[in-house]
C-alpha cells in the first residue's frame, strides 16, 4: 500500500469549526440532521424488501377495505357518502401510525450497529440520529401517502374541498406521523432490540388504530367505545383529514390534532435526546 | 493548554452491575507516543477506550484528553480524537466512498472538501476500486481499512485503535500496520489495544499491560522483557526420556512446555559461561540435544507470567528448589 503525500490543505482539528454562536449551531445541527436523514433515505431505497413491503402494505390496505368493508359500512354514512371516501383520509392516518412503528425498528436496528458509536465519538450534533431518523420516516410516509391517493384515485377517491384542502389534509396526517415517530424513537431507546421495539409498537398501535374513527363512524360503536375513541388523537387527526378531504367540521379537530401534536413533540423531543445521549 | 499530555487516566474505575469492568486505571500517553495496551480478552482494553473516546461515563476516577475532561468537556474531546474499533463502524449499505462522505460533513467540513477528502482517502487505503460498492460486500480487511479511513477525514490529534487487526489474516494485518506506521511518523499519538503481543512489539513504543481491569505492568517491551529476568538457555532434547538424567547433569535448569525442552535462567552478565557450563555438563551426561541455545524471553514469557498464565512455569521445578547454588565454572 503506497501512500500519497498529504495535501498542505488538510483539514486539521484546531480548525475553529466548534460551533461558537447559537446561530451558527443551530445551523449545524441542521446540517448533521440533514446528512443522516439523506443516509436513512438511502438505507430504505437499498433494502428492497422493505421497499416492496412498505409500500405494497398500505395500497393492500386501501383496496382490501374499500372493498371489503364498502359494502357494509356505507350503511352508517351519510347519504350520499362513499366507503372510499370515508375510508381512505383515515388510512393515511392508520398508514402514519403503523410507520412510526418502523422507526423504532431502524432506531433499535441503528443502535446495534456500529456505526452509531462513531456517530457518538464524532464532534456532531447529538439530536442530529433522531431528527435525521424521524424526518427521513416523515418522507417516506409523505411518499407512502401519495402513493395511497394514487390508488384511492383509480377506485372512485375524489378530493372534494380543492387544492388546498388536500394540503392541509395531508400536512395534517404528516404532523401526526412525525409525532408517532418521535414518540417511537423514545420508545426503541428504552427496549432492548428491534424485535422488542416491533413488538411494542404493534401492540400499542394496533388497538390505538381500530379504536378511532379511521375506518368507521364513531356512532356505530358501543358507547363505551365511543367515548373512548372520541378523545383519541387518531380520531382527531382521522376527523381533520376527512374534513379537509371530503367536508365537514375541519377546524375543531384540526386544531385538536394540532395541540395534540405539538404538546407532546415539546416534551416527548427533549426526553428522547437526552435518553440517546446518557444510554451507553 | 498546549503542553497537557495526550491522555492522563486518574484512578478511572467502572463497574457493570456484578462485573469490575476497570479497576483503578492510572495512565499517561504523552504527544507523539505510540501506547499498546496489550491485555486478553475481557482485560478491561475496550471499556477504557469507550471511556476515553466519550462513549461511557467513569464510575469514579477522571481522564483527560489533552487537558480536556472526557465527561465534563466531552464535546471538546471529541474534536480532538479518531476511533477506529474492534468492530468496523461503518455503514453497511452505504458504498465506501458514501461512507467517507457522510462522515467528513459530520465532521463539518464542506460538501466539496468532504468529497475531495473521501477521494483522497480512498485511493490512500487502496480502495479506490471498490469506493462505489457497498461497504457490505467487503473483506474484513477492507472494512478495517475504510473503518481506519473514516477516522481520518479530519487529522485527529489522538487516535485510537481498538484491536485494529483482530480476526485479519496476515497480509490484512501487514496493510494497517503499514498505514498505522505513517500516521505515527506523521505525527499522530497513537492509543493502542491489542491481544497480540507482535503487534504491540512491532507499532508500540511504550508498553502497558492490562489485566482484571488494571494495569499491571508498564514500560517498552525491553523493560518488560529485562522485568521478568534477563537470557535463558534453551535446551532441546533429542529424547524425552533422558529428561531426567539431564536434569540430575544441570541442577538448575526448569522444565520447559515441551516433554523434551529444559530451561536455564542466566545470570546477568554470564551468557557465554553459562551456555557452556549447560553445553559441558549434557556432554559429560551423555545427553543427546537437538539444539540449545541463547535466548531473550519474549513478550509471550512477559505476558503469561504477568497474567498469572502459568506461574509454575517460572519457579523451579520440584528437586532442585534449592538448586540456586552456583553451577560449574
Amino acid at each position: 500500500m503506497t501512500i500519497t503525500e498529504r495535501p498542505a490543505e488538510e483539514p486539521r482539528p484546531s480548525d475553529p469549526r466548534a460551533p461558537t454562536s447559537p446561530a451558527a449551531r443551530v445551523y449545524w445541527q441542521a446540517r448533521d440532521t440533514w446528512t443522516v436523514t439523506k443516509r436513512n433515505l438511502r438505507h430504505f431505497m437499498r433494502q428492497p424488501r422493505l421497499l416492496v413491503f412498505s409500500t405494497i402494505q398500505p395500497v393492500m390496505f386501501v383496496v382490501l377495505f374499500a372493498f371489503v368493508f364498502g359494502g357494509i359500512a356505507t350503511v352508517a354514512l351519510p347519504e350520499g357518502t362513499e366507503y372510499i371516501d370515508f375510508l381512505l383520509p383515515g388510512l393515511f392516518v392508520q398508514s402514519a401510525a403503523f410507520r412510526s412503528t418502523q422507526t423504532a425498528v431502524g432506531l433499535a436496528e441503528d443502535l446495534e450497529r456500529g456505526v452509531v458509536d462513531r456517530f457518538r465519538s464524532m464532534p456532531m450534533s447529538r439530536a442530529a440520529v433522531l431528527a435525521g431518523r424521524t424526518l427521513a420516516d416523515l418522507v417516506r410516509s409523505l411518499a407512502v401517502i401519495v402513493l395511497m391517493i394514487a390508488v384511492g384515485y383509480l377506485i372512485g377517491f375524489r378530493f372534494t374541498q380543492g387544492v388546498l384542502g388536500a394540503i392541509g389534509a395531508i400536512l395534517v396526517v404528516a404532523l401526526f406521523g412525525y409525532l408517532m415517530s418521535w414518540l417511537f424513537c423514545w420508545m426503541a431507546l428504552h427496549v432492548p432490540g428491534a424485535e422488542a421495539a416491533q413488538t411494542a409498537g404493534f401492540v400499542i398501535v394496533f388497538p390505538m388504530v381500530f379504536a378511532s374513527s379511521i375506518f368507521v363512524p364513531l356512532e356505530t360503536m358501543p358507547d363505551w367505545l365511543a367515548t373512548f375513541a372520541a378523545q383519541s388523537p387518531l380520531t382527531h387527526a382521522a376527523d381533520a383529514a376527512r374534513a379537509l378531504s371530503i367536508g365537514g367540521e375541519a377546524l375543531r379537530p384540526a386544531l385538536l390534532t394540532i395541540a395534540w401534536c405539538v404538546g407532546l413533540l415539546a416534551i416527548v423531543i427533549p426526553l428522547a435526546v437526552r435518553r440517546y445521549r446518557t444510554i451507553t | 493548554m498546549p503542553d497537557a499530555p495526550a491522555v492522563v487516566v486518574d484512578d478511572v474505575q467502572k463497574r457493570f452491575g456484578d462485573t469490575v469492568a476497570l479497576s483503578g486505571v492510572d495512565l499517561a500517553v504523552a504527544e507523539g507516543e505510540v501506547l499498546g495496551l496489550l491485555g486478553p480478552n475481557g482485560a478491561g482494553k475496550t471499556t477504557l477506550v469507550r471511556v476515553l473516546v466519550t462513549l461511557l461515563r467513569p464510575d469514579t476516577g477522571s481522564a483527560r484528553i489533552f487537558g480536556h475532561d472526557v465527561v465534563t468537556e466531552a464535546s471538546t474531546v471529541r474534536r480532538l480524537i479518531g476511533l477506529t474499533g474492534q468492530y468496523a463502524a461503518v455503514d453497511e449499505l452505504l458504498t465506501g466512498r458514501e461512507n467517507l462522505r457522510m462522515f467528513g460533513e459530520l465532521f463539518h467540513l464542506s460538501r466539496r472538501e468532504a468529497a475531495r477528502r473521501a477521494d483522497d482517502l480512498l485511493e490512500r487505503f487502496d480502495l479506490a476500486v471498490a469506493g462505489d460498492r457497498p461497504a457490505r460486500t467487503y473483506s474484513g480487511g477492507m472494512r478495517r481499512r475504510l473503518d481506519l479511513a473514516s477516522s481520518l477525514l479530519i487529522r485527529p490529534r489522538l487516535l485510537f485503535l481498538d484491536e485494529p487487526t483482530t480476526g485479519l489474516d496476515p497480509r490484512s494485518r501487514s496493510a494497517i500496520w503499514d498505514i498505522t506506521r505513517e500516521l505515527v511518523a506523521e505525527g499522530t499519538t497513537l492509543l493502542l489495544t491489542t491481544q497480540y503481543l507482535e503487534e504491540a512489539d512491532q507499532l508500540a513504543d511504550r508498553i502497558a499491560v492490562i489485566d482484571h481491569g488494571h494495569i499491571i505492568a508498564e514500560g517498552t517491551g525491553d523493560d518488560l522483557k529485562d522485568e521478568i529476568g534477563g537470557q535463558v538457555v534453551d535446551i532441546v532434547l533429542t529424547d524425552a526420556a533422558q529428561r531426567p538424567a539431564a536434569c540430575r547433569a544441570v541442577p538448575d535448569a526448569d522444565l520447559g512446555q515441551g516433554d523434551r525442552n529444559l530451561r536455564v535462567s542466566v545470570p546477568a552478565g554470564d551468557a557465554l559461561q553459562a551456555l557452556s557450563r549447560v553445553s559441558l555438563a549434557l556432554r559429560d551426561a551423555e545427553i543427546r540435544v537437538r539444539d540449545v541455545g541463547l535466548r531473550r524471553p519474549t513478550l509471550d514469557d512477559v505476558f503469561l507470567q504477568l497474567t498469572g498464565g502459568d506461574p509454575s512455569a517460572t519457579s523451579p521445578p520440584e528437586g532442585t528448589a534449592s538448586g540456586t547454588e552456583e553451577g560449574v565454572a
